[in-house]
């Protein structure tokens, strides 16, 4: 009920994403910002006063875009349907892969602009803010992220791998 | 062993705009490391970027025990009325232990060869100092110890240079091409009252807009002025006023009129560079990511060892992450570029 | 605030006019504008310098029999062999005031009383004290630096015998550069320009994709499409300490130009007055004085309204 009526057309398949139930995304979410939150709390000083601010990352291969809001204190992440995402700031869309590796660090942000397979809108700069302060977590955001998963963080750190491997890209792209 | 033939082995200077950048290009082999404060008085001044005084202490000891260097940036231009915020940057930077600091400003220059005779100055590109008058201007001053020479000279007029110098030379080998004159350039100012001499920015991001409309054309702003527009599937660029498409009575279409987006990439010219007299190689990009700070820095490392064994320079791939995906070699080829 | 009497300068022309307009321009200026200082030499180019060489010795000494101080002005942009000479003979050849545009210029100079030109970023009180240790005596500002700047430097110039020069007039230079942006237009490099740069008097005009007229293109030089206009600002300047007030030749009436600013000083012509004659004059550009309030330099504020501190 949840997949998107064009679902089918796109060409990268994330089939268990795709077809996930957002309440069903929504636990895994806030577990990542309470985690990221914790762990790295630098990053929320590097974004300054653009912590205030509230992002939509929008992967353009699945039915659903998630909106950031990374306020210090209550950082929250959620899933929405495209058409009912809430007021943001500045929207950021690419593909899963691309935004994933991005987010991660592992792929240059400019890069993928010049290249034309990153859209940007909006506040621009609370968008460079955010770039260049997940881009300061040593090792990555999703490293972090994944030993959120306690005991299932291998779990975790294989499902990541998959997922990049699906995409065709190892972690420093051999 | 004859000097003038063979080469010399370059430092390699490497930027840094986060402690995790820092770190990421001393382990991907830097020599150097080059990074700015969290305000005005480096020309980098990116909403998200740069160092904490704590974090340029931290990562000084990282670079150092590693056997690195770390210089500091503090190369703008402070308006009158506001110069402590660089007084305070030098003395951040000397009590940090940075191995250099690069300075533009002349007041910044005096201040800092006054009060901190230790510290070891370089002369920014920024200080536009493009002739070796200007430089041993400089270096009679201030107690210049290197200069960073403009994107403007070719091979052969580096060389030139050296020679009648009293300075060491740091050259760009990779990266962003600005087409106007360091520390001249007031286009950005012009058109969103942020200074790049003073604030330390070119194309703030608070002023971009892009605007892509049905059809994929990708329209790029800085304030009210279109900079430039890409068609769909075609590569595109960051809203720099010099990289940008204009109309002119003497061209029948919109041209770029100062240059194309492009990078520079002198990898096909480290020997010749080498062989100039330049003493350190410079990577331009404390903006960017640790993606690419640790393609560059490894690559860059790959071609310099290579050429210093006797090999053909190892040339890996670096177009992805030049803008517009295109490359030159700008002047440093031949006078035609200009 | 400032006792000193205010004087009118007329800048370097930056713009490539034939050797006899150029001359023909001058001799005017001596004649009829009541400038005090007018300032000579190739700023831009060092190519063009010898075009107009033959009249340079005529015009100087026409201008100082009519009273006028005669500053030569250097290159902004120093590069070539041919730049660094032009640098060097000027500096090492005249006896007359020079006015340095960039460090090489500095380099000859130091040591004797020279002026410092706009091009040479003097942006605070620690380069104006050093500067004038060197033997500098009048520094015009950079373009871009605000009011409240200009205000702290003419409290310094005073104690270090300095005397400070704001631009008023003309488009503003915004960039330089080693690439010949004319000759690109035309297809061709700085080696090969033929010298198109002629046919624009007051440089060529760059228009967006919007086709809204930007940037002025003038050889090596990158210029506002604006013409910069402070004649409203020149009692807030005045308070503030400024000594002379620089016009940037242009090919409208520059003797009604300077008329009209010399009246403003001398108080006998309101501003707003001032800028109704300015408006009528042919400049198929509008006014711009936004630097000077701390906001982008394009653009138009009215004074007192919206003044930054």
């Amino acid at each position: 009920m949840f997949a998107s009526p064009a679902a089918s057309d796109r060409p990268w398949p994330l089939p268990l994403l795709r077809f996930l139930p957002l309440p069903l995304l929504q636990p895994i979410l806030t577990l990542i910002g309470t985690q990221v939150a914790k762990t790295q709390p630098d990053v929320f000083l590097r974004l300054g006063p653009h912590a205030l601010k509230s992002f939509i990352i929008d992967p353009t291969d699945l039915p659903f875009v998630l909106v950031l809001k990374p306020k210090p204190e209550a950082p929250s992440l959620s899933a929405w349907r495209r058409d009912n995402a809430p007021y943001s700031h500045a929207r950021i869309a690419g593909t899963f892969l691309d935004l994933f590796d991005l987010i991660d660090g592992s792929l240059d942000g400019d890069a993928l602009f010049f290249s034309r397979k990153l859209r940007v809108t909006g506040d621009t700069e609370a968008i460079v803010a955010l770039r260049n302060a997940l881009d300061d977590v040593d090792g990555g955001v999703v490293e972090s992220i994944t030993k959120a998963f306690g005991p299932l963080a291998p779990v975790a750190t294989i499902t990541v791998s998959h997922l990049r491997r699906l995409g065709g890209r190892g972690k420093n792209h051999e | 062993m004859n000097d003038d033939v063979a080469p010399r082995r370059p430092e390699l200077v490497c930027p840094a705009g986060t402690p995790a950048s820092l770190r990421t290009a001393v382990d991907a082999g830097a020599d150097t490391v080059y990074c700015g404060l969290q305000n005005a008085t480096n020309a980098r001044n990116f909403p998200g970027l740069n160092f904490s005084p704590e974090e340029l202490r931290k990562s000084v000891d990282y670079a150092h025990a590693r056997g690195r260097k770390v210089l500091l940036a503090v190369n703008t231009f402070p308006p009158a009325g506001q110069f402590q915020l660089w007084k305070d940057a030098v003395g951040i930077a000397a009590s940090a232990g940075v191995d250099a600091i690069i300075v533009a400003d002349m007041g910044v220059a005096a201040y800092a060869s006054r009060e901190y005779p230790q510290l070891r100055l370089h002369l920014s590109v920024q200080a536009g100092a493009s002739s070796p008058e200007a430089i041993r201007f400089h270096c009679e001053e201030f107690g210049i110890r290197r200069v960073v020479l403009p994107r403007i000279l070719t091979v052969a007029e580096i060389a030139d240079v050296h020679r009648q110098i009293p300075c060491e030379i740091e050259a760009f080998v990779f990266g962003n091409i600005g087409m106007m004159a360091e520390g001249r350039c007031s286009l950005t100012n012009y058109v969103t009252g942020i200074s790049t001499n003073m604030d330390g920015v070119c194309s703030p991001a608070a002023d971009v807009r892009y605007e892509e409309d049905a059809d994929g054309t990708l329209t790029t702003r800085l304030g009210s002025f279109v900079i430039d527009q890409y068609r769909c599937g075609e590569n595109g660029g960051y809203p720099t006023i010099c990289k940008g498409r204009y109309g002119c009575s003497v061209q029948s279409e919109p041209y770029y009129a100062f240059e194309e987006p492009r990078s520079l990439n002198l990898s096909a010219l480290l020997p010749d560079l080498m062989r100039a007299g330049v003493t350190a190689l410079k990577i331009e990009g404390r903006q960017r990511s640790r993606a690419y700070v640790k393609s560059v820095v490894a690559a860059f490392r790959l071609a310099v060892d290579g050429i210093m064994a006797g090999e053909e320079p190892a040339l890996t791939d670096l177009i992805a992450l030049t803008e517009g995906h295109k490359e030159t070699q700008g002047a440093f080829q031949s006078k035609s570029w200009r | 605030m400032s006792g000193a009497r205010t004087e009118l300068t007329l800048g370097p022309n930056l713009f490539n006019w034939a050797p006899e307009r150029w001359r023909d321009f001058y001799f005017r200026i001596a004649d009829e504008a009541p400038v005090a200082v007018v300032y000579l030499g190739e700023t831009i180019c060092s190519k063009r310098a010898p075009l107009f060489s033959d009249y340079y010795e005529a015009v100087s000494e026409r201008l100082g029999a009519a009273g006028k101080t005669v500053v030569h002005s250097t290159l902004g942009e120093t590069a070539s062999r041919i730049d660094r000479r032009l640098v060097s003979d000027v500096c090492e050849r005249t006896a007359d005031l020079i006015e340095a545009n960039d460090a090489s210029a500095a380099l000859f100079l130091r040591g004797r009383p020279h002026y410092i030109g706009p091009l040479m970023n003097v942006y605070n009180e620690e380069t104006l004290r050093f500067l004038a240790s060197k033997g500098a005596q009048n520094i015009c500002l950079p373009i871009e630096l605000p009011f409240a700047a200009a205000c702290v430097l003419c409290a310094v110039a005073a104690s270090e015998k300095v005397m400070i020069e704001v631009q008023v007039f003309g488009r503003q230079s915004l960039a330089l550069s080693a690439r010949c942006y004319h000759a690109r237009a035309h297809g061709r490099t700085r080696d090969t320009c033929r010298f198109v740069c002629e046919n624009d008097p007051d440089g060529l005009v760059l228009t967006t994709l919007e086709r809204t007229p930007f940037l002025v293109a003038n050889g090596v030089q990158t210029l506002s499409y604006e013409y910069l206009n402070l004649v409203q600002e020149i009692p807030a300047l005045k308070a503030a300490g400024v000594v002379r007030y620089r016009l940037s030749p242009h090919s409208c009436d520059m003797v009604q130009v300077a008329t009209t600013f010399r009246s403003v000083l001398d108080g006998t012509l309101a501003t707003g007055e001032a800028l109704a004659r300015l408006e009528e004059l042919p400049i198929d550009a509008p006014f711009s004085n936004g630097f000077h309030h701390g906001r982008p330099g394009h653009g138009w504020t009215v004074p007192n309204t919206n003044v930054r501190s």
